[in-house]
């Protein structure tokens, strides 16, 4: 009987030892797995342009019908993406999106990218809806934001070149 | 009898009054913190420097809360419960001399409430009017889990305050003399858990389950009764149930230090009497601690196994252990002062049979 229960009580007193495991969160925040899948970031290119082309094939493959997207004519005045067309709306809803990323898989231009943003919360339905301009990559100088007036001929192709990706 | 000794008493009384009243706030906290930490994890740490205002975000949270009494509840007894479990909890603090006496304002101020000439049966009394209260709110809350929390409870306080006040006999015999006051002075030459480290535990056995506490929380068991005599109240009635239980460990922790660990008796305690309730709270902190440790690690015992561990095991013990010091003392009168060593020895001989039918009866698999 001895035994038992000072084998019960090192065992607790061996947590005292090792100290608390806890993370105190909102001070100090773990750092997300390569693959977490936070909250949607839409991309740009490295020259400002949004990587988006407007093709609803991420709504397509949404299951939770989350995602909504009208697309638009791109012209050589206001030029948005390269390639014929860009995203005029885009929106996730946040509270039907269940983050599987399927939608990352889907985009053929790696527009739409999970990011590692997890916190989350609205007071309202109404904002829970994040528009494009909430989702979209902030711009690096203020030359490069979209739309621009570009050289003609120069953005024809709307889907890059691509490559395997590596995480 | 003058007004001044009037005033010293009211004093002192409430000095009692709010320390256990502020101490059980920080029981609390103890509780918490150290329980997080034996379970890897860190305890309330947002409310005030150290999370050290937790508790009182706890009593303002617990007075605002909304009061339900059962409509089919005895309302009187169900109001009139608390009060009564309350109330000795505090009371019987009064006869535990915290220090040795001290000097302020030309006056000698002894560092207790009353030395009662019989303040340990004073303390099995008022310690047993305590159950009637868990009985009271388990019986008028007219809820099935309620009622049985209750009948557990008289059950087991029965048992073990018998065992209780057997062990309590043994520091009486050792001290000689019924005051608490005499028994902490006659702890000069060593402490009697030295003399008597069974009695000791038996008396630490029998407190936490006298107040309820893991692993003989039988009448509150979450598992298997919900809350106990406690599932109908909320509020403040549910806090004073709470603050009950929990000045009630403040209590017998002083009272455990003060029979078997020497009270406020320390080294220095003489030249400089203000040290005494310092010893008195560092023993305090550490038997609580104990307790608290004890929470974490071992499991609740079945309810039939506790009524057999009361009756077969821990109250044949009990016997064996007054009786062994009483053998002891006469013969180191009578016929040698080194014969009172035989007392832990043969105590601790008595103690180690008790362990073996433990083990015996855990190993046979038709447990009755």
């Amino acid at each position: 009987m001895l035994r038992e229960l000072g084998r019960g009580l090192w065992t607790t007193f061996k947590m005292v030892i090792e100290g608390p495991v806890t993370t105190q969160y909102p001070e100090e925040k773990r750092p997300v797995r390569p693959r977490f899948r936070g909250r949607h970031v839409l991309n740009r290119y490295e020259n400002g342009l949004e990587k988006c082309i407007g093709c609803s094939l991420c709504a397509a493959a949404c299951p939770a019908d989350a995602i909504f997207v009208e697309s638009s004519e791109n012209t050589d005045e206001k030029r948005f993406s390269p390639g014929e067309r860009y995203a005029s709306t885009y929106e996730i809803n946040m509270l039907r999106c269940i983050y599987c990323g399927f939608c990352e898989d889907a985009c053929p231009t790696e527009a739409i990218v999970l990011g590692d943003n997890y916190e989350l919360s609205f007071t309202d339905r109404h904002d829970a809806i994040y528009t494009k301009e909430l989702l979209l990559q902030p711009v690096a100088s203020p030359d490069m934001t979209t739309p621009r007036k570009v050289e003609p001929g120069m953005y024809t192709r709307s889907v890059p070149e691509m490559k395997n990706p590596s995480d | 009898m003058d007004w001044i000794l009037l005033l010293e008493w009211a004093i002192k009384s409430l000095v009692l009054i709010f320390t256990l009243l502020i101490g059980f706030g920080y029981l609390t906290y103890y509780e918490r913190r150290f329980l997080a930490r034996l379970q890897s994890r860190l305890g309330p740490n947002r409310a005030g420097p150290f999370g050290l205002m937790q508790w009182m975000a706890d009593a303002v949270k617990l007075i605002f809360k909304e009061e339900l009494t059962p409509k089919s509840a005895y309302k009187l007894v169900f109001f009139l419960a608390p009060v009564v479990t309350m109330v000795p909890s505090i009371v019987i603090a009064g006869v535990i001399p915290w220090g040795p006496p001290v000097t302020l304002f030309g006056r000698e101020i002894n560092q207790y409430i009353a030395d009662v000439n019989v303040g340990v049966i004073y303390l099995m009394s008022i310690a047993s009017i305590a159950v009637y209260g868990i009985v009271l709110a388990g019986w008028s809350s007219n809820n099935k889990y309620a009622m049985m929390g209750g009948l557990r409870s008289t059950a087991q306080m029965i048992s073990y305050e018998l065992t209780l006040g057997l062990a309590m006999i043994v520091a009486i015999l050792l001290g000689n003399s019924m005051s608490l006051v005499d028994i902490v002075e006659a702890q000069r030459n060593g402490w009697f858990f030295l003399v008597q480290p069974v009695g000791a535990a038996i008396f630490w056995v029998a407190t936490i389950a006298e107040v309820n506490r893991h692993p003989f929380d039988m009448p509150e068991a979450e598992q298997e009764i919900v809350a106990g005599y406690h599932t109908e109240y909320s509020g403040m009635k549910f806090a004073l149930f709470f603050m009950a239980e929990y000045q009630k460990m403040i209590v017998v922790s002083a009272i455990l230090a003060t029979l078997f660990f020497g009270g406020y008796l320390g080294p220095g305690v003489d030249q400089f009497p203000w040290l005494g309730p310092i010893y008195m709270f560092a023993k305090l902190v550490v038997l609580l601690g104990i307790m608290i440790w004890v929470r974490a690690s071992w499991p609740r015992i079945r309810y039939d196994r506790l009524m057999a561990f009361g009756w077969k095991v821990l109250l044949p013990l009990a016997l064996a252990v007054v009786f062994i010091t009483a053998a002891g003392i006469l013969m180191a009168q009578d016929v040698n002062p080194w014969l009172m060593w035989l007392t832990p020895i043969l105590s601790l001989v008595a103690g180690w049979i008790a362990v073996l039918t433990v083990n015996r009866a855990i190993r046979r698999k038709s447990y009755a």
